[in-house]
């Protein structure tokens, strides 16, 4: 399906980010709901659609004052929020809603009014991964990673740098929890997490909360806010469990949530400006380049240890500093949307001058899901 | 109060034959009668062609290290490092399991390394698969 007929036209973060012990796992996805409402004029009657993830839309729908029309749960971790913007695009294309919020509000590090996390013993994932001493994501999302290293002869300190050079965006942004430059010593001396992954190439864990409303191309018009268009999307997921997954050198997900977005969009890889890709760990965005095809097989260690995606290059990549350096409250992916909302409409802290297309990747579980949204600021 | 152990496996109807057989000293897979498939995690079920149609059938209990973590952090029935692997079973299905009899070291943990099953009783139904190096 072909876009580039819908638009966000509002998009916040929640006021605060970082440590929120003063606001529960719902009033963050309102304060973020408010502040995307605020920022293009609308008011909760205003609109008639509802996706979330974390709570459900029953849940946040009530809490707003909102009467949907159309309803969106999808739930299938940090991604979710790419895949509720692709099927709300969807949805106003199809008239199932005219003016649709997507709501994220996590209290990750606080903890405060958010279910504890538990896996069922009767689950797959309960029978056959949790016996043998998994601890959340730390614990499993870097399995793949020792076989992608031999597979290509990557170096421990060519993933170091990913976590240097994000740094170093996160240095430009006000908002990063981590500003301060690291090195690839300080990334190999950090504290042992799961070897071959230190703390610095794990996420930090944050709260806070984003929002994006959207609306029809032609409706987008009439708004306060420049208007930021959907050029392509995709969606995948794979399996729930890491061990099951059919290769630990690419993600099948991601091998189809992205370039079904660059098919939808009708670009090239030369036309992107601007990538986010959802760095929940510091080998996702090796995976993310090569499964999307920015580069070949076994290539992005080396792209990125060249600097190929610092500041100053020409594919500036996760320039919020990203999971690793700006937050993540544990579904990272509504950040990398609203940056890369922020990069097209030209207010980011790192900004890209004349960035004209950005593609926003994200993962869910651990490689269980993805999805992908491919933005443009161009009139269509 | 004792310390907690580690988390321990619920079988359902669609798994207890893996589990029955970790009991008997079995690494039970299924193949399917149709596309001759053989699959892991326990279904009733091809995961490839859909079909019925599948046989369980004792697997050599051979395997190579695929890939892991050795985690650092305390977990309830382990004592870290620990190594949490993914091995590559020789009849093609990969599954998670810890590694014994070898020290949890990036050096002696070698990719690739050949491995065989043995089996650990937890408590009266639950016996785990883990993976050694293979000796000879
Ligand atoms: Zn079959």
């Amino acid at each position: 399906m072909p876009h580039n007929t819908v638009a966000v036209v509002g998009a916040a973060e929640t006021t605060k980010l970082g440590v929120i012990p003063d606001m529960s796992q719902i009033q963050l996805h309102a304060d973020a709901a408010l502040n995307a409402m605020a920022d293009c004029g609308l008011k909760p009657k205003d609109i008639d659609g509802v996706a979330t993830a974390g709570e459900t839309p029953v849940q946040i729908a009530h809490y707003l004052g909102i009467t949907p029309t159309w309803v969106d749960g999808t739930a299938v971790g940090g991604c979710s929020f790419m895949i509720h913007v692709r099927h709300a695009a969807a949805a106003i294309e199809a008239g199932l809603a005219k003016t649709i919020l997507v709501t994220h509000g996590e209290s990750g590090r606080s903890r405060v009014g958010n279910p504890p996390r538990s896996v069922p013993p009767s689950s797959l994932n309960g029978q056959f991964e949790q016996p043998f001493g998994p601890m959340g994501p730390p614990s499993l999302f870097p399995i793949p990673v020792l076989r992608y290293m031999k597979t290509y002869g990557v170096t421990h300190e060519q993933i170091a740098m990913v976590s240097v050079v994000q740094r170093e965006w996160a240095a430009k942004n006000p908002r990063a929890t981590f500003r301060d430059p690291i090195t690839v010593e300080d990334v190999l001396n950090s504290r042992m997490i799961a070897y071959p992954f230190r703390l610095l190439q794990c996420c930090l864990v944050t709260d806070g909360g984003g929002a994006l409303i959207l609306t029809s191309a032609e409706r987008a018009k009439d708004f306060p806010t420049k208007p930021v268009y959907i050029l392509g999307t995709g969606e995948s997921v794979e399996t729930p469990m890491v061990s099951q997954m059919e290769s630990f050198t690419s993600s099948r997900a991601f091998s189809v949530a992205g370039p079904t977005a660059f098919r939808e969009a009708g670009i090239k890889h030369s036309d992107v400006d601007h990538l986010m890709i959802y760095d929940a760990f510091a080998h996702l965005p090796l995976f993310g380049l090569e499964d999307l095809g920015f580069v070949p097989r076994g290539e992005a260690g080396r792209f990125i240890a060249e600097r190929n995606t610092a500041p100053g290059s020409k594919l500036p990549l996760n320039t919020n500093g990203g999971g690793l350096s700006y937050m993540h409250s544990g579904m990272y992916g509504m950040y990398a949307l609203q940056e890369s909302v922020r990069q097209m409409r030209g207010t980011a802290p790192a900004q890209i001058p004349a960035a004209k297309v950005s593609v926003c990747h994200g993962v869910g579980g651990m490689f269980a899901a993805s999805g992908t949204i491919i933005f443009s600021n161009q009139k269509p | 109060m004792p310390e907690p152990g580690r988390a321990l496996p619920q079988p359902t109807p669609e798994t207890q034959h893996f589990w029955d057989g970790t009991k008997a000293g079995e690494l039970r897979l299924q193949r399917c009668d149709d596309c001759r498939h053989v699959y892991f995690p326990p279904r009733p079920f091809c995961p490839k062609c859909g079909t019925r149609k599948v046989s369980v059938f004792a697997a050599s209990g051979k395997a190579i290290l695929d890939s892991y973590v050795i985690h650092h952090r305390k977990v309830p029935g382990f004592e870290p490092p620990y190594a949490i692997a993914v091995v590559k079973l020789d009849e093609g299905p990969r599954m998670m399991t810890n590694i014994v009899e070898c020290p949890q070291t990036p050096e002696a943990l070698q990719l690739d390394m050949p491995l065989e099953v043995v089996f650990a009783q937890q408590n009266d139904a639950i016996t785990l698969p883990f993976f050694r190096p293979t000796r000879g």
